[in-house]
Parts: structure tokens; sequence; C-alpha cells
């Protein structure tokens, strides 16, 4: 019967289903997306670390240490690298750059996989004959340079071997932030790179005898490596954790998707809610038949179910052809090689999802038919359903909620996490509801009698009966949101380091300074004529003790809940005796000076980082400088403003403790123009070598391209969203033809033009698109304050400037689909309005 | 008297898949203005066909509409339109009221799709001579099938139309309702002296108007003055 009833609206009902094939297609892709990755990760994990085991120490390692590093060697092979960060300088077009330096010991690394460069021989003999350096491809393309140009690193300079394409687990991400430039290990100490208190990182990639496996000899060996502050990955290690960030990038975007999918469903249910008011006189008939009010309601829940399959298969057909776009989308982001293939599970997965959704939608449109009147078949105009309040449309609306908070639960992982996002969505839609009922609220209240008819028309329009404008400022509000959020926050974090550009701040930091050079340093800068903002020293040290407990102790007892990273990071430490102005007392007062460094040194802790050592004012710290211990007391705690360009530190010491420690000083300066700074920083590197220099321009431009690969990706998923909406759009108009018809018609006897009938229509598109647009933009804007106050933990100074374009956007595509929809109307004769009384 | 509406020799064809139907064919006749006539005739006769092109909703496939001395067949649909708007009122079965606008509104909108500024007053007045002037702000839910149908009527006459279609305006009410509608009907129509073609079943309401066209098959059967059939 299910499938008789349905014969001649097949059509229709496939419209209504074509709204959830965007979701499906979303979760499908990302997921057989995810699957693909997974085992792409596994087969290619050799690759991430080009190692069986890799140790890495950022800090000179002492003679046990080193004992116990060739120890593991033994059998097996290694080779060493150091890290440095260091200013280049292109000898071609004297273009300077900050980039990571890595001193490749002359060994088999990679021992899987390869470092891909351009000739790809050079990928070997750069370490083998000569000064010859591996430069990454986009630091080439930038300052114009090729093999066989000439690159300057500290006071050396070597020839450039060939361009650097990709390193074993390397992504292209990782080149943005800090591209790499490889020189031979043999020629590191030429350079004078290498000086007391630079910034340098150990790294030993380890080729393992065959029989031993690497993690089982990383967890005999647990302790002395936390102990000597080391840190290692072995290819399970980096197989688990790389697996897990793509994982979690996988779910976040399937939640987009799911979004995407939600909103299809409101349209599924709106729908069903028009496709049953019209079915009433065969429900009616059924009834007098005999049909019970339950296979009434079997017969329609049957075809939403088929309709939903077939939504659904078609959603998992073109969710498998767009994850072949995928690995593209993703290229930057992505350590391995990803290939295509269809995910059963992926399929299935989005194939039941859609069918259970789009069922549980449509189950509240649906419910009602349970109570049609037989009557109805006798008198149309009586109260065809029952009024009674309905207790199982609240229990639809509690598994609508229950499978939402289900599918965030898997996706994320926490309950808390899943419980955010599913009242995250919740709000939402019921914001966006409000908002619209609201607007029709007010548009009945304080309808604007003295407008022109056809305006008027227009606004009556979002109030009729059956009127889609909550379907569509839900649906439209939505995707808007998504997009102008992405906007916002891009803006904002952009913003936050631009501010620091704004007049007398610094935008140039030069660090890595030798106490010897410090004078001369400054009196170059000077020279120069840039200001000296700042100078201060910085000393390198470990903490030993917190309260008495040791590294070990907090290792060994996981109740505790302090990192057990605080006792092996290297916290870079500067003394002075006032606060500067990016720092506020939260409390206990500042003793900026220390007359006997014998006692307990009162010492300023970041307060959120403190937070985070379970520590307050009165704790004792015991910090190694070093090799020499200096015991502390916390008698300060400040909160700092960290998106200032300015040095800022979590631990403050007082003047009169760390004067005669080893340090190295960092300037800061302001360059008026792109060639001033860049004259600078050229100046310097033939003059000081060793000395770095981070360019504002450069940390923008970076930002700028890593939020661009971002926000590309999530605008991408954002699509499916608003796809679905216009989608809804065209859906909610077919929906809601057949009324207009009947009013454009009746308007057309009366004597109305084409062109008033073509301006009511797009007057009314044109405000649901800007109601739904604006409300959308409403909620971008308090998403973003949200995100930008608890979780990115900025102020909210947003640049609304991509605002304007979104709105005007949306709202025009809202009147062109809505326009291209209505052509019909238009086209239809007057005649039909006796036809209809004759029908 | 000036003739208001000449039908000459009117033919209407339609296709139907494959087959091809003559809905109406040889139709004449001329009313003059301030006629009351009737179209009678049983369901599939074709007087519904003949009641859109006579009022310019339609074109015929041959012959001509000649409405107030204008030949409508060579006009766009929204010269029609526009001639609609300016001499032609209509009155439903179902009443065909926007449902978004409540009843004032529904009256004013003839007159505002003329460009017509500060009609509502003039509105105002039409739905009190119909009754119901306190309803003004009621919308058409709100309003009783009969009272539809007076709302219906005050639009019909609010552009003071020089020719009025009603299209069993009655067959919607119940008796006593639209005995009330009827009354409504004639003596608006009398009072602005609008000509008045009324397609109907019921021949107790086509023998009320002057004269009566039956039609049957697509051609008309008889036209006779309702007096003379009286004297029959």
């Amino acid at each position: 019967m299910a499938s008789r009833d349905s014969r001649r609206n097949r059509g229709r009902l496939a419209l209504f289903v074509s709204s959830i094939i965007l979701g499906i297609a979303a979760l499908v892709a990302i997921n057989s997306f995810a699957d693909n990755l997974r085992t792409d990760i596994d087969k290619q994990a050799k690759s991430l670390i080009g190692a069986d085991l890799v140790i890495a120490a950022h800090k000179e390692i002492e003679d046990e240490q080193q004992q116990l590093l060739d120890s593991i060697a033994v059998g097996g092979d290694r080779s060493d690298e150091v890290r440095l960060v260091s200013m280049v300088q292109f000898k071609s077009s004297g273009g300077t750059r900050l980039v990571q330096v890595r001193a490749l010991e002359k060994g088999g690394f990679p021992y899987y996989g390869a470092i891909e460069a351009e000739p790809q021989r050079a990928s070997s003999t750069f370490r083998e004959d000569g000064r010859k350096a591996l430069v990454d491809q986009t630091l080439l393309l930038q300052y114009n340079a090729k093999p066989g140009d000439s690159i300057q690193v500290g006071k050396q300079t070597f020839v450039i071997a060939g361009a650097l394409h990709k390193i074993p687990g390397q992504t292209a991400m990782t080149a943005t932030i800090a591209p790499a430039v490889y020189i031979p290990r043999r020629y590191l100490d030429e350079t004078g790179l290498l000086q007391k208190g630079s910034r340098v990182s150990y790294y030993h990639y380890y080729k393992l005898p065959a029989k031993t496996d690497p993690d089982k000899l990383v967890k005999k060996l647990e302790k002395r490596l936390d102990e000597a502050g080391f840190g290692y990955d072995t290819i399970e290690s980096r197989k688990e954790s790389t697996g897990k960030s793509y994982e979690e990038l996988a779910r976040f975007l399937a939640l987009v998707g799911f979004v995407a999918l939600l909103l299809g469903c409101v349209g599924v249910a709106s729908a069903v809610h028009v496709y049953i008011r019209e079915k009433l006189a065969t429900i009616g008939v059924l009834r007098c038949l005999g049909v019970s009010g339950k296979q009434a309601f079997l017969i329609y829940l049957f075809q939403v179910m088929a309709m939903g399959f077939i939504g659904s298969i078609a959603g998992a057909v073109l969710g498998s052809l767009i994850q072949l776009y995928l690995p593209e989308l993703f290229k930057s982001f992505l350590p391995v090689e990803v290939t295509v293939a269809v995910s059963w599970a992926a399929i299935l997965q989005g194939i039941a999802i859609g069918v259970v959704v789009a069922v549980l939608f449509a189950l509240l449109p649906l419910l009602s038919i349970r109570n049609i009147s037989p009557l109805i078949t006798l008198r149309a105009g009586i109260e065809h359903v029952s009024k009674r309040p309905d207790k199982l449309r609240w229990g639809v609306y509690f598994l609508i909620l229950a499978f939402i908070f289900l599918f965030s639960y898997f996706q994320l992982g926490t309950w808390l996490q899943a419980l955010a996002f599913t009242g995250g969505v919740l709000v939402a839609f019921v914001v966006l509801a409000l908002i619209a009922r609201g607007m029709m609220w007010l548009v009945k209240r304080f309808f604007p009698v003295s407008w022109g008819y056809v305006w008027r028309q227009s606004l009556a329009n979002l109030y009729r009966p059956n009127n889609q404008t909550l379907l569509l400022t839900v649906s439209i509000g939505l995707g808007t949101a998504l997009i102008a959020t992405l906007f916002l926050m891009q803006r904002l974090l952009l913003s936050e380091v631009a501010f620091a550009a704004s007049e007398n701040q610094p935008n140039m930091v030069l660090f890595d300074i030798q106490t010897a050079q410090k004078d001369a340093v400054a009196k170059l800068t000077k020279d120069q004529g840039l200001p000296l903002l700042q100078q201060v020293p910085v000393v390198t040290m470990r903490l030993e003790e917190l309260n008495g407990l040791t590294g070990a102790d907090v290792r060994a007892d996981t109740t505790l809940e302090i990192s057990k990273w605080a006792f092996t990071r290297e916290f870079r430490v500067t003394y002075r005796d006032s606060l500067i102005s990016s720092e506020k007392t939260v409390e206990g007062e500042w003793l900026g000076e220390v007359k006997d460094p014998n006692k307990l040194v009162p010492i300023s802790v970041e307060a959120r980082y403190a937070e985070r050592l379970k520590a307050g004012l009165g704790d004792t710290l015991v910090f190694n400088v070093q090799g020499a211990l200096i015991p502390t007391v916390i008698t300060h705690l400040r909160e700092v403003e960290w998106n200032r360009v300015q040095t800022n530190f979590l631990i403050l010491f007082p003047k009169g403790v760390l004067e005669e420690a080893p340090q190295f000083h960092v300037l800061m300066t302001r360059t008026q123009t792109d060639e001033q700074a860049a004259r600078f920083q050229q100046t310097l590197v033939q003059q000081f070598p060793n000395v770095s220099a981070i360019d504002l321009g450069l940390i923008l431009e970076t930002l700028d391209d890593i939020l661009g690969k971002i926000s590309f990706v999530i605008r991408f998923m954002a699509l499916f969203s608003i796809s679905t909406g216009l989608l809804v759009l065209i859906g909610s108009i077919n929906n809601s033809k057949y009324q207009r018809v009947q009013e454009s018609v009746l308007l057309r006897t009366l004597g109305a033009s084409r062109r008033q009938i073509l301006g009511i229509n797009a007057f009314e598109y044109l405000l649901l698109g800007a109601l739904a647009a604006g409300t959308g933009i409403i909620l971008a804007v308090a998403a973003s304050w949200a995100l930008a106050l608890y979780s990115f933990e900025v102020a909210f100074v947003p640049d609304l400037s991509p605002l304007p374009p979104v709105f005007a956007g949306i709202t025009a595509l809202t009147v062109f689909i809505g326009m291209l929809n209505s052509r019909s109307i238009l086209n239809r004769p007057p005649l039909e309005v006796l036809r209809r009384e004759t029908a | 008297m000036p003739s208001i509406l000449d039908i000459i020799n009117l033919k209407k064809d339609y296709d139907s898949g494959d087959r091809h139907l003559t809905v109406l064919q040889g139709i004449n006749f001329s009313l003059d203005a301030g006629d009351m006539c009737a179209i009678v005739g049983p369901s599939g006769s074709g007087k519904t066909t003949l009641l859109g092109l006579c009022a310019g909703l339609d074109r015929a496939s041959s012959g001509s509409v000649i409405l107030n001395g204008i030949k409508l067949d060579e006009l766009s649909e929204d010269a029609r339109a526009q001639v609609r708007n300016q001499y032609v009122g209509f009155i439903f079965q179902n009443f065909q009221l926007i449902p978004t606008l409540t009843a004032l509104e529904n009256v004013m909108v003839p007159m505002e799709l003329r460009g017509e500024r500060n009609v509502q007053q003039q509105a105002m007045e039409l739905l009190a001579r119909v009754g119901l002037a306190e309803r003004a702000d009621h919308y058409p839910t709100q309003l009783s099938g009969g009272e539809q149908q007076r709302v219906s009527l005050a639009r019909a006459f609010s552009n003071k139309p020089a020719i009025l279609f009603a299209d069993e305006p009655t067959g919607n009410l119940d008796e006593e309702t639209g005995e009330r509608v009827e009354k409504l009907l004639f003596d608006l129509n009398r009072e602005a002296g609008t000509t008045l073609v009324l397609v109907t079943h019921d021949l107790e309401l086509a023998a009320k108007t002057d004269r009566i066209i039956r039609i049957k098959g697509g051609t008309v059967v008889s036209d006779q003055l309702t007096a003379f059939m009286a004297n029959d």
C-alpha cells in the first residue's frame, strides 16, 4: 500500500530526501577518507619518522647520557642531526629568512622512506662532498634561487645542491611554519651558530637490529630517558599520535558534515509535513475504508524509510566520489600519501545514519497521521487532526537529541564534548527558530500599513499559513553562521598578531645575542636609525623540584596531576626589578631585587601556568641553571598579555640572582618599511651570523597562510551546510509552490501585472534571505565571541568587514534561487483560478 | 444601449495527450451595459471555459472577445490583466481571498494594483455596505463562509467594474447565507449599474437575471430572456 500510495508522488518524495544527500555525502566522504588515511598511516608508518627510533634532546648532551645513546645503537645504525633556528641569506638576491637549520651526520638516515629532492641525487650527495645544502623548495621559489646558487648559513657559505620536496614524516604545513635547510653536520661548527645559550636540539635516528622491538626497548629505557629529559618516538608511538591527530581532524569535519545532515533533516521534516497535509483526503478515505490510525501511519513511515534509504545511497555514492578530491584538499596537512579506496564501513554507516535521522525527523509530522479523523472525507473544513497534546512527540524530540548526542559522542570521544556539541546545535537551532518567530511576530505586530501593496504582500507572505520562514531561517541561517564564524575567527586571530604592527609596538625581534655581542648589536641597530625598544637577558634552566617533589616522584604518582613535562622542559627566564606593560599582578607582591641570593629567591609565575603546576603563593621550586641549583619561592602571580610582540615569560626572577649565569639576549626594535627591515636583516646576518631576527611581517604572512589552509578545509565542509540550506530552499519553494501559484493566479485574475507578481516574490525572498543571513551572522558573532573568549582566550575585537559581503552574497543567492524556482508561477494562466473552482 | 461584451464565433480547442478536444465552438452573443445574464449548463458543457474567455483569462482558438470595445484576442497577458483590473470584477465559488491579508486589505487589493493610494476609506465603505465594517481587521480564516463571500463581493465592486463575472457565487454556502449573498450581489449590481455574467447550476438563481444562455456540448442551445421564459 505504501508503494502504491507513493506512485504518483515519488518525484516529490525524491525532492524531500535530496536534502539529506549532501549531509550523507559529507559524512561518507570524510569517514572514507579517514579510513583510507588510517590504512595508509599503517602502511607507511615506517616512513613517518624514517627510523625505528628517534631520540631528541633539547640541551647539550652530557657524557653519561652520550653513553646511553651509544648503547642503543649497538648492533644497528645511528644518524645524528642537530637542529637550530637561524637566519640564512640567499647570495643571489641578498634576501634573508629565518629557517630551521638541520645539520645531518653522514649516516643512513632516512632508514625508511626517502628525502625527496630535485634533483633526486642531491638528497644523498649534499652530505658527502663539500659544503652543500638542501633547501626547502618554497624558500627557493620565494627568493628566486636555484640549485647551484649559494646560501649563507651563519658565517659559512654553502652551494645549494637541490630543492627539498619532502622529508619523512613532514607535512607541507610544517614546511610553511619552519622551512628547512639541510647542511652536513661536519660544517656546522664553521657556521658559528653553536654558541653558549643557543637554542639547539639534538636528534638521534636509530636503525635497530631486526630482533629488537623498539617499543619494548623504549619501555625498558623509559626511566633513564625521562630522567635525561629526552623525548622519544617509535614508529608505533608516532603512528598512534599521527593517527590520533588526523582522526581528531576527521571527527571534527564529520561533525561539520553532520550539521549539514541535520539541516537536511529539518528540510525533510518540513517537506513531509506539507506532503501529509496534501495527503489528508487520501488518509481520510483510507480511514473510512477501515485502515487504522496505526496502519495509516505505517504506510507513510515506510514511504519515508524507502526515500531515506534511496537518499542515503545517493549520498553515499556522492560521498565516495567527493573523497577522490579529499587527498588533494588535505595535501598540506598529510604526512603520508593517501590512496583512494571505497570504504564499505563508511558507506554502510552513512546509509544507516541517513535512514535513522530521516525517519526520526519525519516522525514529527508523521505522528499526526494517527489522529486524522475519517470525518475529513465528509467535511473538509472540520478540524481534522486532534489537538490533544501528543506525548509521543516529546518522545521523538528526546530520540532526536539522544541520537545527536550519541553520534557526537562516537565522533568526539568524550561525554562532555558530546554534550557541548549537542547543546551547541540545540542552542543554534533554538536561537534561529526564536529569531525567525520573533521576526514574524514583529512584522505582524508592526505591519507597515502605509507601504505599497507589493511590499505589504511580500511582508505578509512571511507569516502566511504553511510559510517556510522558520525552515529557511534555520537552514540558511546555520550555513551562514558557519561561514561567517570562520571568516570572523580567521580575521580575529590575524588581527591579534597585526595588533603588534600598530604604532610604537616592536615589529622585529632579534634573539640569540651573546652577552659579548649585546652592545655591538645595539649599536648596529641604532646606526641603522632603529630604536632600541627592549633589551632582555634570557637564562635557560630546568625545574628540579616542586615543593620537594622531583620529576621521578611526579611520574610515579599520577594522582598529583602535575605535568611530567614541567620537569623535562627548558624554561627561558628573565630577571628584572619591575613588571612591564604586558604584565599585571594577580596575587602577591613583586619583590624586584634580592640582596642575599643564598636565601629562597622570591619569583613570579604566570598565573595560568601556576594553575597547571598546581602551585600557588608560598610554594617552593628548585631550578637547575647549568648545574647550579637555585631554590625559589613563589611570592607573586601575574597575568601576561601573550599577544603582544614582547618577550613574555612564564617565570620571572628578581635582579641580583642570575646576572652571572650563562645567558643570551633579546633585542626588540621597530622598522618602518619592508626595505628597511630587509636591509637591517642583511647587515645583521653579515656582522652577527648567529643572531636571528623574527620579522613580524613574516609571522603575519605565515599565520595567514596556515589559517588560510585550515579555513579552506573547514569552508569546504561548511559548503555542504550552505548547499543543503539551498537545497532545502529549493525544496521548500516547491512545497509552497501550490500556494504561491494559487495566490499569483488570483492576483493575475484581479489584474496584477507580471512585474507586480515578480516584485512580490522577489521582495519576499529578499526578506527571507536577509533574515536568514542576518540571523546567521548574529549567531556567528556570538559564536566567535565565545570562541575568542573561551577557546582562543583573546580579546574579542572582531573585524566585521567580511560580514557585509557574506550577508549580501547569501541574500542574493536566496533571491536568485527563489526566483529561478518561481519562474513557472509567473507563467501560469489566470484561467486556473476557475479550474480550481470547478475541481 | 452600447454593447459591453461581444462574443463573435468563439471556438476553443485543447490538445489532451493524443486527443484533440473542442470545448466550445460557434458561440455568439452580445451583452449591453447593465445587463444581467446567466450562463447555465450541465457539468463539462464548457460554461467555465466560456466565462474564462469572456473575462480575458484565456485566449480563444478562433473568434473574438470584445470587452468594452477592446478586442482581447490581440492583447498580451499583461495588457489583458490591465483590462481586467480596469473593467472587470470577479466573484468565485471558493471566495478566493488572500489568506495573509485582512478583510479590509483584501478589498483594497484591486485598487492598489492600479496604483491608487489612500484607498482605505473607500474599501471601508464597501465593507460597511456588505455589513462587515466591524470585521475589517479579521483574516479570512477568522470569517465564516458567508462573510468571506461578502468580502469577496466588496472586493469585486472595489474597482467599480464595468462588468462582473460570478462563478457559482452561492455554491459553497448554505441556503440562508446564499440568499443573503444573492441579495447583496443583485443590490450592489443594480446600485453600480454593472453588467453581470453569472455562471451557475442553480436555475432559481439564474431566473433572477434578465437573460439565460444555455450551453451543452460546447455550443449555445438556447439564449432567452427570463421575462419571455416566464411568459412561456
